[in-house]
């Protein structure tokens, strides 16, 4: 029985050596350690030796069971390790399978980057109806009817008090009548006017922004559309404010920055004049501070509003102002 | 606003480049929106000299010239002018040369003679519009020195984006007192003086003539006229058809270039009458009488209304005032006596007749912003004196000059901190008062802190000191006003309930493959109708546009679907047929009444159309249909944390754009808030899509409501899961998603989830029955689950099942 353990465990060691796979390393392990194998039936042999053989066969037939155990599992390894090794993998460069991407819409994107910037300003966000008063549109804003000024924007008309708004302007009047000061708001939303060609689309979106305190100035003005622009853009950017005109503001001002195309050498996008308008400001005309009921001697205040349309076109190198409505999926994939 | 350089230097001598003054005037206010040089298409005209002309042997009326054009030798030009002659001096366009008109010369052959070039008219070199044969030069021009040296014909056009308050500028002199203004040392304009000649004292004076009277004072404030007998009518000298010509105007006659050159250099709209046409020999000033006929200068007839102001005779009316003259006194070739009119009007009266009569002229554009009360009679003087000058006239003494609405000056008290505290800047007084006499204010400094201001006539934009704190801003320049950060306090509101939602809704859908589409508020009319809508259906109320720019854009849109279906269109016929896109935006219900606002709805709106997936290497093509959008909108809820999405078959009578039998009302807890659905094919055919399409639209308001910030963090389970499956066969009108919810609506405290794990109808299942296997998860928080607690809650919910749905097991 001694000759016999010893024959048996080095023909194992050498048969698991030789298993060329994990099922033979598998069958192995079942033959010599299973239920009925070898192993496990010398085991329960030794209860039938005598008293003085039974420990030193017992010690041994663990030993030999240990040396198996660590034989199979080193040969498991070896194999995987092999089979690791030969494995040749998959074909990496096929495409994967595509989850649905969905885009927002590049004026969104614009609209929602002006929010925040304005935001982290101290700036809230307010919303007008698109459908107008007159008084609101107008009046409101120091545009008298029959006033020359009215040329500047082409009215679509719902009725002769009802207007599409022409811009989001209304909002200042109707914020100020509901809330005493300070007030510092943006007002994000569509306008329309009653032009169509290459440059102009019937409706466009802006965002306007107001603000009135003790004491704002026209230098105020200028620190906060500059940081706006700054953060917008590029801090590097340079700007310039120049006298314009609205009825409701006064001073008025234009603010151009430098042409981000051909970065001021005059080209096709700045009419060749190396600027860009982007926004026009003012401080709030006394008149529409004092038609809501603000004491023009206690509060002061500057108002702005920009077009999404052309920062979005600045910002992303939009070429014709139509494709925003267009909707064409292989403009709106671009963004 | 247009002026040439030239002109401008007429009044003010500037010593600043072109540049220079460009950018000055824009960053005075005055912006420039395009420098245009004039007279380059003169580059390749010379001055030639004719040596011979005889006739041409093939045609009558043409001549064969030898001209020198400063060559070696004559160059032979065939010419049609009858004025063409030896020894006549004359522009010469050589070969290569392009005319103002477009007309490139080359060297050819008329009727078999070489002809080398062409002998202009002033009409063809665009100095002039009168084309009376070959434009005589001055004979001592050297033969070959070019036209433009020649001529000097060297100059700039500027054209001004002028804003509406500065009704000044409407003129070359109001732009030079700006240049002048801005050029340091800043230089005052200087007027051309207007000498008046000698009254012709056999003429009488003017009051023995005619008369003015004004009836209506409150839309005519001044009117003033003067009187010039004998006047030959015609052409207008090269000089002052230039200067009109480089400003785009078309020279006339004389008297009408006068009116029109004294307006481009005053400001000051002018109009001339044809004295022998007025009836009675005098000027009425009155408003029209409802319903009146009138045919103005242009030939356009109107139907007059009784706010309208008429300049009439004694009979009629001769002029609309402020807008256009009229046909029954215009100056006609033989016209001798000229009655001449400078006026001041009601701005807001003539802006309401240009826009009833259609007639938007350079007079009206004046008035309308506002003319120079005081610069009436300047104007009549500097136009009167010309008129005598060039149409060889004879003035009558003394001028009419009725002036009921006298202009009175505004003095403004400016006080000196409140207008730096306005601006951000720290001027004085006295530098203030110099900026201000630079554009001709008077100020008087009453104290450190205080100025009087008064502003010149011209300037009727002017009435409030924060009017001065612009004058101030600009002058000293906005470039030089330090930037300042305001004090800001936090802001501790937060997005609005709307706005937020919008973004997340516009978030969630992105991600979930969405493309957002933004469309026009405005649809066609018909839309309603193509889109099925009921009779009584509030989408019909349509808000008009009065005046819409195409039928495409006529109402605005009561519906998103619309706007979507025509983008479906657009990009199925540009080959793109696979789409999933989405919009969010408001929709108008009509209000009542003519001032109620129409209601705003927002909703959100989209659709899905082609293949779920493209064919590709691991699968085919598959169609996706109602249960991708259906799973899109459970996506978005859940994105949105928001419970309760149910969804509810629609009833066929119901169904207007989508399909019946196809389409489902949204709901949540328990309130409708919009349908998903197939598109009705009648609908599919009225947009001409011939795919599929699966629709959305819901209002946004119940999302708002419900979109929520705060999240109940539950704890993780602690003990594993049982999952058990249970099929039962029912009948095939047993909707699954009521059984899935007589699951829930057991609340069952150990059920986790449980959802339809198959649904099969077919082989092996009798006809007209289904098949329908529930996956139910059963999970304790605080025990491991033991079998027999499992089998015992799943052997009720069979049960339950079973009596339910008049089920049997398999």
């Amino acid at each position: 029985m001694e000759n016999n353990i010893e024959q048996i465990y080095s023909e194992a060691l050498a048969d698991i050596e030789a298993a060329s796979d994990k099922k033979n390393v598998e069958a192995l392990s079942t033959r010599y350690m299973g239920r009925k194998g070898f192993v496990t039936q010398y085991l329960k042999n030794i209860s039938s030796l005598s008293d003085e053989e039974k420990p030193l066969a017992g010690k041994r037939a663990n030993e030999v069971k240990r040396g198996l155990d660590e034989a199979i599992t080193s040969r498991l390894t070896a194999l995987a390790a092999e089979a690791e090794a030969s494995d040749l993998g998959i074909d990496v460069t096929l495409p994967g399978r595509p989850r649905a991407t969905g885009s927002l819409h590049p004026i969104t994107r614009i609209t929602t980057e002006i929010c925040e910037i304005f935001t982290r300003l101290g700036f809230s966000v307010v919303e007008g109806p698109e459908v107008e008063s007159d008084y609101y549109n107008f009046e409101a804003l120091n545009i008298p009817k029959h006033h020359p000024a009215r040329d500047m924007q082409d009215t679509f008309y719902i009725s002769p008090e009802t207007v599409l708004r022409t811009h989001t302007s209304p909002t200042q009047p109707r914020v100020m009548e509901k809330s005493e000061p300070p007030v510092r708001i943006i007002a994000p939303g569509k306008v329309y006017r009653c032009d169509s060609d290459l440059t102009h689309t019937a409706m466009f979106h802006q965002v306007e922004g107001l603000y009135v305190d003790k004491k704002v100035s026209f230098g105020d003005l200028k620190g906060v559309l500059t940081s706006f622009i700054h953060q917008m853009f590029d801090p590097g950017i340079s700007l310039r404010f120049r006298p314009s005109f609205f009825p409701f503001t006064e001073p008025s001002a234009e603010v151009d920055i430098r042409c981000v195309i051909c970065r001021g050498k005059g080209c096709r996008v700045c009419s060749h004049t190396g600027w860009l308008e982007i926004l026009g400001a003012g401080m709030v005309h006394p008149a529409v501070l004092e038609n809501v009921g603000y004491d023009t001697e206690k509060v002061s205040g500057f108002a702005f509003g920009m077009g999404v349309e052309r920062i979005t076109m600045l910002k992303y190198g939009v070429d014709d102002i139509r494709k925003y409505f267009e909707n064409d999926i292989r403009f709106l994939r671009q963004f | 606003m247009k002026f040439s350089l030239s002109w401008l230097n007429e009044y003010i001598s500037l010593d600043m480049g072109i540049e220079g003054l460009t950018d000055g005037l824009t960053m005075a206010g005055l912006e420039v929106d395009s420098i245009t040089p004039l007279y380059d298409s003169l580059d390749g005209v010379v001055v030639g000299r004719i040596l011979e002309a005889k006739p041409h042997p093939n045609a009558d009326k043409l001549r064969l010239c030898q001209v020198d054009v400063g060559a070696d030798e004559p160059v032979g030009i065939v010419c049609g002018a009858p004025n063409a002659a030896e020894g006549l001096v004359v522009p010469c366009a050589l070969p290569g040369a392009l005319l103002p008109g477009g007309i490139k010369i080359k060297k050819g052959k008329i009727r078999g003679e070489k002809s080398g070039g062409m002998l202009c008219s002033a009409k063809e070199l665009q100095l002039a519009v009168d084309a009376e044969g070959l434009m005589a030069l001055s004979s001592i021009l050297k033969p070959g020195m070019p036209i433009k040296e020649a001529l000097d014909l060297f100059d700039t056009m500027v054209e001004i984006d002028l804003t509406p308050n500065r009704p000044d500028c409407l003129s070359v002199l109001g732009v030079a007192r700006e240049a002048g203004a801005i050029q340091e040392p800043p230089v005052a304009l200087s007027h051309p003086e207007v000498v008046l000649p000698e009254a012709k004292a056999s003429l009488g004076t003017i009051g023995d003539h005619a008369s003015v009277a004004i009836e209506d004072e409150d839309l005519c404030w001044r009117y003033a006229a003067r009187l010039i007998f004998d006047i030959t009518v015609g052409p207008s000298p090269q000089w002052l058809q230039r200067r009109l010509l480089s400003v785009g105007l078309s020279p006339i006659n004389n008297i009408v270039d006068i009116t029109n050159f004294v307006m481009m250099e005053t400001g000051q709209p002018l109009h001339a009458f044809d004295f022998d046409q007025l009836a009675e020999n005098r000027i009425v000033v009155k408003r029209a009488t409802e319903g009146e006929a009138f045919t103005s200068l242009d030939g356009n007839a109107h139907t007059l209304n009784s706010e309208m102001l008429m300049i009439c005779d004694g009979e009629k009316s001769v002029a609309i005032a402020g807008v256009m003259g009229g046909q029954n006194s215009e100056i006609e070739a033989g016209t001798t006596r000229i009655l001449l009119e400078s006026a001041c009007f009601n701005p807001t009266s003539v802006r309401k007749t240009s826009k009833l009569t259609g007639i938007h002229s350079d007079a009206s554009h004046r008035f309308e912003r506002g003319s120079d009360p005081e610069g009436v009679l300047y104007a009549l003087n500097r136009a009167a004196a010309l008129m005598a000058e060039l149409g060889d006239g004879s003035l009558v003494d003394g001028v009419i000059d009725e002036n009921p609405v006298p202009y009175a000056a505004r003095t403004i008290t400016v006080n000196v901190e409140a207008l730096n505290s306005r601006l951000g800047t720290s001027l004085s007084a006295q530098e203030m008062m110099a900026l201000l006499v630079r554009v001709e204010f008077s100020v008087t400094v009453l104290d450190e802190n205080t100025l009087d201001v008064i502003p010149p006539s011209f300037r009727v934009d002017v009435e409030r000191p924060e009017d001065i704190s612009e004058e101030i801003a600009r002058l000293w320049g906005y470039d030089n006003i330090e930037i300042s950060y305001a004090k800001v306090v936090a802001s501790n509101e937060s997005y609005p309930k709307a706005f937020a939602a919008r973004q997340m809704v516009r978030g969630a859908f992105a991600g979930l493959g969405f493309n957002e589409a933004i469309n026009y508020s405005f649809i066609r009319e018909d839309a309603v109708d193509r889109l099925r809508f009921a009779e009584a259906d509030r989408r019909r109320s349509l808000v008009c546009i009065v005046n819409p720019i195409s039928e495409e854009q006529k109402v605005m849109r009561t519906s998103l679907i619309p706007g979507l279906l025509a983008v479906a269109a657009r990009n199925i016929s540009v080959q793109e047929r696979s789409l999933a896109l989405f919009e969010v935006g408001a929709t108008f219900i009509a209000g009542e009444g003519e001032t109620e606002l129409p209601q705003e709805i927002e909703l959100v709106a989209g659709f899905i159309t082609g293949s779920r997936v493209d064919a590709s290497w691991f699968g085919k093509e598959s169609a996706c249909d109602f249960f991708d959008l259906k799973g899109a909108l459970e996506g978005l809820f859940e994105t949105l944390h928001i419970s309760g999405l149910t969804f509810r078959p629609l009833a066929a009578d119901m169904c207007h754009y989508t399909r019946p039998g196809y389409t489902a009302e949204v709901l949540v807890g328990g309130e409708v808030i919009g349908l998903v659905g197939k598109v009705h094919g009648e609908v599919l055919k009225s947009f001409e899509l011939k795919q599929d399409l699966f629709v959305f639209e819901m209002a946004m308001a119940p999302l708002a409501s419900r979109i929520s910030g705060d999240r109940d963090s539950m704890p993780i389970p602690k003990f594993p899961s049982v999952t058990r499956d249970v099929t039962i066969i029912c009948d095939a009108s047993v909707r699954a998603g009521d059984a899935v919810a007589a699951i829930s609506d057991e609340k069952e405290a150990l059920i986790e989830r449980s959802w339809l794990l198959d649904r099969y109808a077919g082989e092996n299942i009798p006809a007209g029955k289904q098949s329908l296997t529930f996956r139910v998860v059963y999970r304790s928080a605080d025990k491991t689950l033991k079998d027999k607690a499992v089998n015992k809650i799943h052997t009720r919910l069979m049960d339950m099942l079973m009596t339910r749905f008049d089920a049997v097991l398999p």
